[in-house]
């Protein structure tokens, strides 16, 4: 187990105080400004030996996303942009982040604004953590007053500015391109890829768009070394997470651990182990709602890194953990998170914006056993007509969670399906369309 | 599930009160000048907080004029996103995140609680015009499950009692306590804390 000397965010559960007179006694912005001496290069270099991976979901190595932005500032400015519109169901790791530790973040908002050269950071932070953005901005007033923000921020001879930008309860604002567009002041809508933002991004400017841990993490990496961040967890996916262990366990929590660490201990260790013992569990969501399930035979010896998880056809995501234990139909859990796509789905492709209301109404006859045998195939067709033809990975992400169904549980839901087709049935199955198209004050 | 409906009855105008004036001008200095653009979903915000928490017609267009923008791109941002209501919600808005981490954990029982105590259907006022509920995606606080906003605080870790006290202080117009109804410190594992024990502030 990783030792408590070793964990980044010391103040994960609040035990000492937010305010920047404890986060400096925690050591954050020390020798910040003798790092920042070292140079940009130098800054780039060590993330990139740090071989930190984007905390966001993609796990996008972050030192060589930093590398995109042009090296001169041309006639157009560039932005630095971070996601805090943590809404993937199952995470909520960015919110204690925002919290606890909103120095590490502020401090980290100076070192990758300084790497891309940009003197404007934007951060956007879900509407709903209100009082998240109230606590972050009271934060950033702090570090203005001790001018480590600013003009000469810190005495490093860098400006920078940061700004909160709320957004409005939108999950498909977490994807950068839409939450650019958000941050426009558009509806969230994905922009086609290319171009990226590294170079044509917010206001068509160079813009680097990262999560809220991966710019928290990078104070620290510069401070203790790349070296030792590397030697924590597996090659390939260094240094901590933070995991968020959520549904039928004793003692559901945030904590924070090693990269690689094994699944089992997370849930028996850490989270009290799962509700009517280890054998009752069912099924596990290792990465936020998005990533395909994981069986109870897999949950036995995997471990939680990036590489590992997709080699078991799932994902690390954003180490959202969400056990679900036998006391649970699966189905129905499954068809809930179809009906969050469906809400959630921006509407912009076809194949998503149809899809996801299709998984959902399918799912849901397959729960209340009124689906016939060739739905089960049919879902899954309908879940490869989504996968890659959309703009934006919300496809994927919709899909990806119905295809794990239907990949480790097809018996148990072949036992349910031996409906009649509907349309032999009565013509007015009311979950056979979008139940509010039916209500008449709503039509 | 929300469904933006338009309420029927609107307000002729809207103007931002002098407060709020001020507000706005130190919202839109955030951005670079020519994309006022940007302020429009904080003005949306100040707009809700001035108008009883919803957004009439009139402000959608008094917005786009105010910022320069279409009225149709205003509009379009009022309705895509969820968090802005177009019809009138209770003093009290109680939002209950029903996905599935806190839908395992029993979510299903707060909404019965509400739809016993506040209203049948969502987004229908409370016998005493004081609260109103709706369900709502995930709200990001998955591992202190079941949970529920209500205005701008989270009230978490709840149970079918505690949820029950909740509604009756807001039924009587006051306003409980937020935070975790378990006592657990944050998110904090509430037994046996693995980690983080010796750590002193430096």
């Amino acid at each position: 187990m990783l030792s408590d000397e070793d964990r980044i965010f010391k103040n994960l559960y609040n035990d000492f105080g937010w305010d920047i007179k404890s986060a400096v006694a925690r050591g954050d912005w020390s020798q910040t400004k003798e790092l920042i001496s070292k140079g940009k290069d130098w800054i780039v270099k060590e993330v990139k030996e740090s071989e930190l991976r984007g905390r966001g979901g993609a796990g996008f190595p972050t030192g060589l996303k930093f590398s995109f932005a042009p090296k001169q500032v041309g006639s157009r400015p560039h932005y630095l942009v971070i996601n805090a519109d943590e809404s993937e169901p199952g995470t909520c790791k960015d919110r204690d982040i925002l919290r606890f530790e909103p120095q590490k973040l502020i401090e980290g908002c100076l070192f990758a604004g300084y790497a891309i050269s940009a003197h404007t950071c934007y951060i956007y932070i879900r509407g709903e953590y209100f009082r998240e953005g109230q606590r972050l901005q009271e934060a950033i007033n702090q570090a203005y007053e001790k001018n480590f923000l600013g003009k000469n921020a810190c005495g490093s001879g860098w400006d920078l500015d940061i700004y909160l930008h709320y957004g409005a309860g939108s999950y498909i604002c977490g994807e950068e391109t839409a939450l650019l567009e958000s941050l426009e002041g558009k509806k969230g809508l994905p922009r086609l890829k290319p171009p990226f933002p590294a170079l044509v991004g917010l206001y068509g400017c160079p813009t680097i768009v990262n999560n809220v841990e991966t710019i928290a993490v990078v104070p620290t990496i510069l401070r203790r070394g790349a070296k030792w961040f590397a030697s924590l967890g597996k090659p390939k996916n260094t240094g901590t997470k933070i995991f968020c262990i959520s549904g039928n366990v004793n003692n559901p929590c945030n904590v924070e651990e090693e990269m690689g660490v094994l699944l089992k201990d997370l849930i028996e260790k850490h989270a009290g182990g799962v509700i009517g013992g280890w054998n009752n569990l069912q099924a596990v969501i290792p990465g936020g709602s998005s990533m395909p399930l994981l069986p109870k035979n897999i949950c036995e010896t995997i471990t939680m890194d990036f590489d590992s998880l997709i080699k078991a056809k799932s994902g690390l995501g954003t180490a959202g953990v969400v056990v679900i234990n036998k006391d649970q139909d699966i189905i129905n859990c499954m068809a809930r998170i179809a009906k969050f796509y469906k809400h959630e789905s921006c509407g912009q492709c076809t194949p998503c914006r149809e899809g996801c209301g299709w998984m959902w109404r399918v799912l849901e006859r397959m729960a209340k056993r009124d689906a016939t045998y060739k739905e089960i195939d049919l879902l899954y067709d309908v879940t490869k007509q989504i996968e890659g033809h959309t703009i934006c990975a919300f496809g994927e992400g919709a899909a990806w969670p119905v295809q794990g169904l239907l990949r480790h549980f097809r018996k148990e839901i072949e036992k349910r399906c031996h409906g009649e087709p509907i349309v032999k049935k009565s013509p007015n199955i009311p979950y056979l369309i979008d139940q509010h198209l039916l209500e008449k004050d709503s039509a | 599930m929300s469904i933006k409906k338009i309420s029927e009855t609107q307000p002729e105008s809207f103007e931002f009160s002098k407060d709020n004036l001020q507000e706005t001008e130190n919202i839109i200095k955030q951005y670079p000048k020519n994309r006022k653009a940007s302020a429009v979903l904080a003005l949306l915000y100040l707009v809700q907080k001035q108008h009883d928490n919803w957004i009439p017609l009139a402000a959608i267009k008094y917005v786009a004029k105010f910022l320069e923008i279409p009225y149709i791109q205003v509009y379009e941002v009022a309705t895509f996103y969820s968090m802005f209501n177009l019809a009138p919600v209770g003093k009290y808005f109680v939002q209950v995140c029903t996905t599935t981490p806190c839908m395992i954990r029993g979510t299903n029982k707060v909404l019965d609680v509400c739809k016993k105590h506040i209203a049948k259907n969502q987004n229908e006022l409370s016998k005493n015009k004081l609260c109103s509920w709706t369900e709502v995606e995930c709200l990001g606080s998955c591992v202190s499950a079941p949970m529920m906003q209500i205005n701008q605080d989270y009230f978490e870790d709840l149970d079918e009692q505690k949820t029950e006290e909740i509604i009756q202080m807001l039924l009587n117009d006051k306003f409980p306590k937020p935070g975790s109804y378990r006592n657990r410190k944050n998110t904090a594992p509430e037994k046996g804390r693995t980690t983080l024990l010796e750590v002193k502030n430096a």
